[in-house]
């Protein structure tokens, strides 16, 4: 007779650590905001009063211009009477090199969102899992278990898992201050490693993402350069995560570390990995097309036959060859793009500009990184928590507090804005509106006006972003509500 | 190279083998009927060719799925977006009627309990990643199919322990064997974790009968481990005999819903049964719902694209498709069988009885110079690079006797089937007659006559491992 408390430990047993630990990262208490959105999501007729998902780095501005183009090219898919006379080669291709015409069309868009200023080896291309099974691979290839991969915070939640679950590799963190503009600097890449040294982690590498998720920052080219300098003289691997690539807008410019490296007398392209995907800048996140693209011949080759275990769907292959070999397709598509990213930028910048909400200035990405140090209680994480849970449960916004990207300052929040419509997103602004002028009421005794007038003042000088064109788009497409509801880690990932 | 992982420079994935090697001269000289009629004909690979047109004539009749839409409506935006790792809900139901259908509906699956991943490559590395620890061990069947080794140990540091089978009986799994692999684990300090099979058997080409099945259930239930049952080719069995799933030793045994069934894990795929290989689909079933709450995490490293699940939810929702599918597809794996089998007869080589899977376990112990597995090496590279067909060496598949090889059968079209047998038989035929051998060559074809009838008897009475042979 076996009693419950043992068989529960026998069950444990029964599992491995991984699968019965935490390392998923998905109970951690941030997930409450996307179930506060699956129990009440918005919607603006069946639910005008539900959680606005704000959480989700998705880009839904061009879907309408995808969906055209699939219809007009029945022969890109290879169920329809104009393309079904490739299906059997098609069903039948497991090859892990991928389509060639696959591997061609990638590496020509990778060059065309990186300004046709590089030229990228179709031969180079390895497939994978999206940018999640991509990031796992890499960990695999270049690190041993214990081993650690140096990242500037605040950094991507789903890195804790990707980089680590099953690889068995630390990450850690290079702090970044908002003092600066979370710039990363050589100081703060020394200081993470002497940490790693003194803590027996043997640092095998270092993770940007360029642009940034969740600042949108993109990194210039000295600091690129400084990176690819430390990283060559420490003799450890850069890997550059540029899966927001073409979601600059703007005047602004994308550097790839591709570019920079051509720049670099004796640079150890041994070193140098490109993680990418279509999940952002295409908005196919469901289309699972994750890129590794390594200048390390033995890496490609080894992460090639890792690809086995999360290769692209051949007739998806077949899609998107058809789709990235369509130039005068992709050239509007990106443009196209850039210009709707940017209104919808300028429309939420300027929503909160009007309130007085600081956002850091930047350049790219699907998402703003909000302050409201100000609106803290206590610059503590457990205010920011206790913010944070005010805006998901009371002003409806599901929006990504700071302390979940590891940022090391409270106060922070990443808002997306590429995943709702037009109407959504006015109706966010109307609540955060009405939130703030609710707050301004309940300090009002407490703070005089000329106060508060200077502390609008002192954040706002150095992070706005003055934006001439407002032009904005009335989308029209659908809500933001599901038919089906979402895994929690699926939104968490962006 | 420092800089790299253990995992890259060691060579763990097992790309090295023979088996691999063999397609890679394959891709070097390839047949074609018309293009290179004397290149190498791939018979290494177990794909299913065979029943395309089924699924063309489907798509022609479908234009929705076909196109993307539904009710003529374009979705593509919404499955462009649609990553969540659940699934696509209409899939999942449509992939466990399938799986029913298979099993004759004798047994149920739930679909909350389906986890899908990309192949069954991705779905097999991930039940390793939740039930076992780097340095544990599975305990598999020999012979196995050789891409266990880079799916179960490579990036998960797990161990496999050999189950030895022997021609002597069919290669059926037996209690001495399984108890002998599982002290050998304990010899070498690894803890068993579980018993992986194949069923049906990839090489064998045989099911596993129910004797197999229950000593299985009997042992991982005795032990305290796990039962992985991969029934990739569990849609591939012709003949009169039906397939036996452990799910329906489980429900035999009143052993649904139980601590029992909670350690038993189903792996399937669409990549043999449906033909589709290129689109990655996998699929865990599991009755813990730890392992699938796990599993379903480790899925979003290799998620099903959106666009191929709606697809083939729509073409496995169509139950008339799915039962006029599997019928014909049986059928004709059943005809191609045989001719491959009776090609081989012609050249005096027998192979295993069997009745299911996309090849045959073929006996070319007679061919041996000696019988070891150096000489299986020498032969397998005569008939690569002199009778131009890749087969598969039994040494791949970790076989522990010499001769035996793996030749499929459902990825040719008959007349490159004919033109294989012929080239066979004309190998045979020379090498009997340049033979240097001790006893006339009169006495050696005698000697060959008599093995191979000796090996149609042997066959024969084999008759008790198909209980339900009509």
């Amino acid at each position: 007779m076996v009693s419950f408390a043992t068989e529960k430990k026998q069950d444990r047993n029964l599992l491995s650590r991984i699968a019965s630990g935490d390392g998923h990262g998905e109970n951690s208490s941030y997930f409450d905001g996307w179930k506060a959105y699956e129990e009440n999501p918005f919607h603006p007729i069946d639910r005008p009063d539900g959680v606005i998902q704000m959480g989700l780095a998705e880009n839904q501005l061009c879907g309408d211009l995808m969906r055209k183009w699939v219809l007009k090219h029945p022969e890109a898919s290879i169920c329809t009477s104009e393309g079904v006379n490739r299906f059997s080669d098609i069903a039948i291709f497991q090859d892990y090199h991928g389509l060639p015409e696959f591997r061609q069309a990638v590496a020509k868009f990778m060059e065309k969102t990186r300004n046709n200023k590089v030229r990228f080896d179709p031969d180079r291309i390895v497939m994978s899992g999206g940018a999640t099974g991509a990031h796992e691979t890499v960990a695999f290839c270049l690190a041993n278990p214990g081993d650690g991969f140096l990242v500037p915070t605040p950094y991507y939640p789903g890195f804790d898992r990707d980089l680590r679950w099953r690889t068995g590799v630390n990450l850690v963190p290079v702090t970044c201050h908002s003092s600066d503009g979370f710039k990363i600097t050589v100081e703060a890449l020394e200081a993470a490693y002497e940490n790693a040294r003194k803590s027996n982690i043997s640092v095998k590498g270092l993770l940007v993402t360029n642009p940034s998720n969740p600042l949108g920052t993109t990194l210039d080219r000295e600091c690129l350069k400084s990176l690819v300098n430390f990283t060559n003289d420490k003799g450890i691997h850069l890997i550059a995560d540029e899966i927001y690539a073409a979601t600059t807008f703007g005047q602004s410019e994308f550097i790839s570390v591709a570019e920079v490296i051509e720049e670099i007398e004796d640079c150890n392209r041994d070193l140098i990995h490109i993680v990418y995907s279509l999940s952002k800048d295409m908005g196919l996140p469901g289309l699972r097309v994750g890129i590794v693209y390594s200048y390390n011949d033995r890496v490609v080759q080894i992460a090639r036959k890792m690809s086995s275990f999360g290769l692209v769907s051949s007739q998806t292959q077949h899609l998107i060859a058809k789709m990235l070999s369509d130039e005068d397709f992709v050239d509007e598509f990106i443009r196209e793009s850039k210009l709707r990213l940017a209104a919808r930028h300028a429309e939420i910048t300027t929503g909160l500009d009007g309130l007085g909400i600081g956002w850091l200035k930047a350049k790219a990405g699907l998402f703003l990184w909000m302050d409201l140090r100000n609106l803290l209680k206590t610059a503590t994480f457990d205010s920011e928590t206790e913010l944070w849970r005010v805006i998901v449960h009371q002003v409806k916004l599901n929006v990504s507090p700071g302390g979940s990207f590891h940022c090391h300052e409270p106060g922070w929040f990443r808002v997306c804005f590429a995943n709702m419509d037009h109407k959504t997103m006015e109706t966010a602004l109307e609540r955060i509106r009405v939130f703030t002028s609710q707050l301004e009421e309940e300090t009002k005794p407490m703070v005089s006006t000329t106060m508060m007038a200077k502390k609008k003042k002192c954040w706002q000088s150095n992070l706005r972003l003055s934006f001439s064109d407002t032009r904005r788009f009335d989308d029209g497409f659908f809500s933001p509500h599901s038919p089906v509801p979402p895994s929690p880690l699926v939104r968490a990932q962006t | 190279m420092k800089q790299l992982s253990t995992k890259v420079t060691s060579n763990a994935h097992g790309q090295d083998s023979s088996y691999f090697l063999g397609w890679e001269e394959y891709e070097k000289n390839p047949y074609n009927e018309i293009k290179n009629p004397n290149g190498i004909i791939q018979m290494g690979l177990a794909e299913n060719q065979l029943c395309f047109d089924l699924i063309e004539t489907w798509l022609a009749k479908n234009p929705d799925a076909a196109g993307l839409k539904k009710d003529g409506q374009s979705i593509f935006k919404e499955l462009a977006l649609f990553q969540d790792y659940h699934g696509l809900p209409e899939f999942k139901k449509a992939l466990a009627e399938f799986m029913e259908e298979i099993r004759g509906n004798r047994v149920t699956f739930d679909p909350s309990k389906i986890v899908l991943a990309a192949g069954s490559t991705s779905a097999n590395e991930t039940l390793m990643f939740c039930l076992a620890e780097p340095g544990d061990a599975f305990l598999l069947p020999t012979p196995y199919y050789p891409g266990f080794d880079r799916d179960l140990k490579w990036r998960t540091g797990a161990e496999i322990v050999p189950i030895h089978c022997s021609s002597s009986n069919g290669f059926q799994i037996t209690e001495s064997a399984l108890q002998q692999a599982y002290q050998q684990a304990q010899k070498l300090d690894l803890k068993v974790k579980g018993v992986l099979v194949t069923n049906p058997s990839n090489p064998l080409g045989t099911m596993l009968t129910r004797r197999e099945l229950n000593l299985l259930v009997d042992f991982i239930s005795s032990k305290n481990i796990h039962l992985i049952s991969d029934e990739i080719y569990s849609g591939t069995v012709f003949g009169f005999e039906q397939f036996v799933s452990v799910m329906d030793v489980l429900k035999d045994k009143n052993l649904e819903n139980s601590e029992v069934s909670k350690r038993v894990h189903v792996v399937y795929s669409l990549s043999k049964d449906l033909g589709l290989p290129g689109f990655r689909v996998g699929a865990i079933y599991s009755n813990d719902e730890m392992v699938v709450s796990a599993a379903t995490k480790m899925s979003s490293f290799g998620l099903v694209s959106s666009q191929t699940q709606y697809l083939l939810s729509a073409l496995l929702s169509d139950k008339k498709f799915t039962s006029t599918y599997l019928n014909e597809n049986q059928k004709r794996l059943k005809i191609r069988q045989k001719q491959l089998v009776s090609g081989l007869e012609a050249a005096g080589v027998t192979c295993l009885k069997s009745n299911a899977g996309l090849f045959c376990w073929v006996d070319m112990r007679h061919l041996l110079d000696t019988n070891t597995f150096e000489a299986e090496l020498e032969l397998w590279k005569k008939i690569v690079y002199e009778v131009k067909l890749n087969i598969s060496p039994g040494s791949s598949c970790h076989c522990t006797e010499p001769g035996w090889f793996r030749v499929c059968f459902a990825n040719m079209s008959e007349d490159t089937l004919d033109l294989a047998m012929k080239r066979l038989k004309e190998y045979v035929e020379s090498t009997d007659s340049r033979r240097v051998i001790s006893k006339s060559s009169h006495e050696r074809i005698k000697s060959l006559r008599k093995r191979t009838v000796s090996n149609w008897v042997f066959r024969v009475s084999w008759t008790d491992r198909v209980p339900d042979e009509r």
